[in-house]
């Protein structure tokens, strides 16, 4: 008997149930569709990080934060210094290991409103910097330059902006038509006049990229008329890392400290603490002994007082793939479950369906049917049912990936991958394999004589 | 040679540490070309002759051939081959297939010896002709009469060209008149040159039979002919052989 009729005849008999195989079914349709959608949104997410992670700096990005001192130094905990330009010169100078140092002196954002002709936007970050920072932060300027020695020397007023903050003052090139460059304008932070003297580059996701094609694409074809708003139209997302990127107003170091901080603290004394101190090192191979010369000299700075510690991104990065396996590993077995608890059903729907059928394998035995043909025919009926399970459950995913689709925001849409894809068809051809295997047995050790007299 | 050869056929069963001797002994030869009953009250073994008979099942012990070949030690995978090959059944309760149609039923014989889909047409077909069920061959068994149904098995126990033919009380299932529609059909069968061999407990049916074998206490009783000499049988079969004196 060739396998062929083997697979007729089973399939004959699913065709005879359909209602029942349908049934039978549906474990391991859930089991492979969730499995399919739940790795296509884990897969979205890993990419919507990836990304974010790729816009906040690069891997050799290493962070000195504020930490609170150690229980043994808690008496000490009014004299912690924090982190001063002090520290970056001491690590500029003794730090050889250290290649970039970038501090960062970030204005509260609340309180600083930046406005041009009754026009407020609303920013991500409103920070003082130096130069280093473009490296440290991956920026681009594309139009106009950068600070330069001068500008924090004399604390001037001059700002570099990112698209978003033009986009709010000055109109984005997509509601005004042609790129808008406001190098040279003046617009009010915290009140005060500064001059725009260059723009970052404009950054964006992959697929927020492919939606303004799209929406360009379409509103060409949409020639003539009223214009109206429609398509992509610079949605803003709070939150977002390219949101952030785009929407920050950047000024020299030097200005932020003498025009705002000097006197803006909340009981109006100077307060000339850093939010931010960003390092870059030699090589990765060298973080270690680089985070140790740099705690040596600061420990120098700060009195022995460990009121910082670092983070690298590394640490962030790990973080997230621990998070994502452990994601998967919760996922798989999830899925997995509801596929065993699939094939558990397609095996006893085979067990019921074996003993409707003892007669009638008994016949199939007097007239020739071997052993092995009936234990063929039965496998091929459960991997029939559940290869079948496993397609629907295919088309099934696809429907579930664009639910959450709707229900979730884009940035993090799931992505189908086809490689769950053949995990679950496999996996499901397992446990119909599996599923069959008893019944099958069963059957085929059925005598022809009992199984023809079986009542 | 015959067709059948049996040499002292045993066949022992355990039934809760008591042995039954279903058949004792059994020395039987069956000719090509002969249609013979076989007779005998419920109990006395003559199902498990014609299990024996029909490969269905091994003998505790004993030889056997069919057709030339030694069936007593063959494997129940060689039993599976000779079944499909050499061997045709007929039931008491048709036993067909419900979810299959008539020419599907027919074909199953065929569908395990592998043999490809379109010869498997013309053959169920052609034996669908010999039953004269051609124009059934889309209904469900469901959908015929009981006689119709057993003359589908029939027609499955034609399919595969069989040197033999065992019809285990093939009108048992079956009024009277629809029962004698069938023996006719045997009848024809047999005067095509088939040999069949009918199990029956009806001695008016055993009467129409040019052999004739009585199965007692799971031996062969010698008398059978004698017994039945003076029987008439009810049957009137058109064209039925002559009953040996």
């Amino acid at each position: 008997m060739n396998l062929l009729n083997a697979i007729f005849i089973g399939l004959k008999d699913i065709w005879a149930h359909k209602f029942r195989t349908l049934l039978t079914m549906f474990g391991i349709v859930l089991g492979v569709s969730s499995l399919v959608a739940m790795a296509a949104v884990i897969t979205g997410m890993e990419k919507g990080m990836k990304e974010s992670m790729i816009a906040m700096g690069g891997l050799d990005k290493i962070r000195i934060d504020d930490e609170d001192v150690p229980a043994w130094q808690d008496h000490l905990k009014t004299q912690a210094p924090g982190r001063l330009i002090r520290d970056v010169e001491a690590l500029q100078a003794s730090a050889p290991l250290i290649t970039t140092i970038s501090p960062e002196m970030r204005l509260d954002w609340r309180a600083t409103r930046v406005t041009r002709q009754g026009k407020s936007a609303s920013t991500s970050e409103i920070v003082g910097v130096w130069p280093a920072v473009l490296e440290m932060n991956l920026y681009e300027v594309a139009h106009g330059r950068f600070f330069c020695d001068l500008d924090e020397e004399f604390a001037n007023s001059v700002c570099v902006i990112g698209t978003g903050v033009r986009d709010q003052l000055f109109g984005s090139p997509e509601e005004e038509g042609q790129e808008v460059v406001p190098l040279g304008q003046i617009i009010q932070i915290g009140g005060q006049p500064f001059t725009i003297v260059g723009m970052f580059k404009h950054y964006e996701s992959e697929q927020e990229r492919k939606l303004k094609e799209l929406a360009k694409k379409q509103a060409q074809e949409d020639s003539g008329g009223v214009k109206r708003q429609r398509g992509w139209s610079g949605a803003k997302k709070w939150g977002d890392a390219f949101w952030r990127k785009n929407n920050v107003v950047y000024m020299p170091l030097n200005t932020a400290w003498i025009k705002f901080r000097a006197a803006s603290n909340d009981d109006l004394t100077p307060d000339p603490r850093l939010t931010d101190i960003d390092i870059k090192i030699a090589d990765l191979d060298l973080l270690e002994p680089a985070l140790q010369q740099a705690r040596n000299v600061m420990l120098v700075t700060h009195n022995g007082i460990n009121d910082f510690e670092f983070d690298t991104q590394e640490n962030q990065i790990n973080d997230i793939r621990t998070r994502i396996r452990n994601m998967r590993i919760s996922q798989g077995v999830i899925a997995g479950l509801s596929l065993l608890v699939g094939g558990i059903g397609i095996m006893n729907i085979m067990l019921a369906s074996i003993n409707e059928r003892i007669r009638e394998i008994g016949t199939c035995k007097a007239v020739g049917a071997s052993s092995e043909a009936i234990f063929t025919q039965i496998i091929v009926e459960s991997i029939a049912v559940a290869m079948l399970g496993a397609v629907v459950g295919l088309g099934f995913s696809f429907l579930l990936v664009e639910l959450i689709e709707i229900a979730s925001p884009a940035q993090n849409s799931p992505i189908i991958t086809a490689y769950p894809m053949l995990i679950a068809v496999g996996f499901s051809g397992l446990v119909g394999v599996v599923a069959g295997l008893f019944p099958a047995l069963k059957a085929a050790g059925l005598h022809p004589i009992q199984a023809l007299r079986y009542e | 040679m015959a067709l059948v050869e049996l040499r002292e056929i045993r066949k022992t069963y355990h039934l809760g540490g008591e042995t039954i001797h279903a058949l004792d002994g059994v020395t039987l030869d069956v000719q090509a070309g002969d249609f013979t009953s076989i007779i005998g009250p419920s109990g006395s073994g003559k199902s498990t002759l014609m299990h024996i008979l029909g490969c269905l099942d091994s003998p505790t012990s004993g030889s056997m051939s069919l057709d030339g070949v030694n069936i007593h030690d063959a494997t129940p995978r060689e039993l599976a081959k000779i079944r499909g090959e050499k061997i045709g059944f007929v039931f008491q309760f048709f036993n067909l297939l419900p979810k299959l149609n008539v020419a599907q039923n027919v074909e199953l014989p065929l569908i395990y010896q592998g043999i490809s889909s379109r010869s498997r047409k013309e053959k169920s077909m052609h034996a669908l002709k010999l039953v004269g069920l051609e124009d059934r061959a889309k209904h469900r068994p469901s959908q015929l009469s009981g006689g119709q149904q057993q003359r589908v098995a029939i027609a499955r126990a034609l399919v595969n060209d069989p040197r033999i033919i065992f019809a285990d009380e093939p009108t048992g299932n079956l009024d009277s008149h629809t029962g004698e529609m069938i023996l006719e059909t045997f009848c024809k069968l047999h005067q095509e040159g088939r040999t069949i061999m009918l199990v029956t407990h009806d001695p008016e049916i055993a009467a129409l039979t040019p052999q004739k074998i009585e199965i007692r206490d799971g031996k062969i009783a010698l008398d059978v002919d004698a017994k039945l000499a003076g029987k008439e049988s009810r049957f009137k079969l058109r064209g039925s052989p002559e009953p040996n004196p």
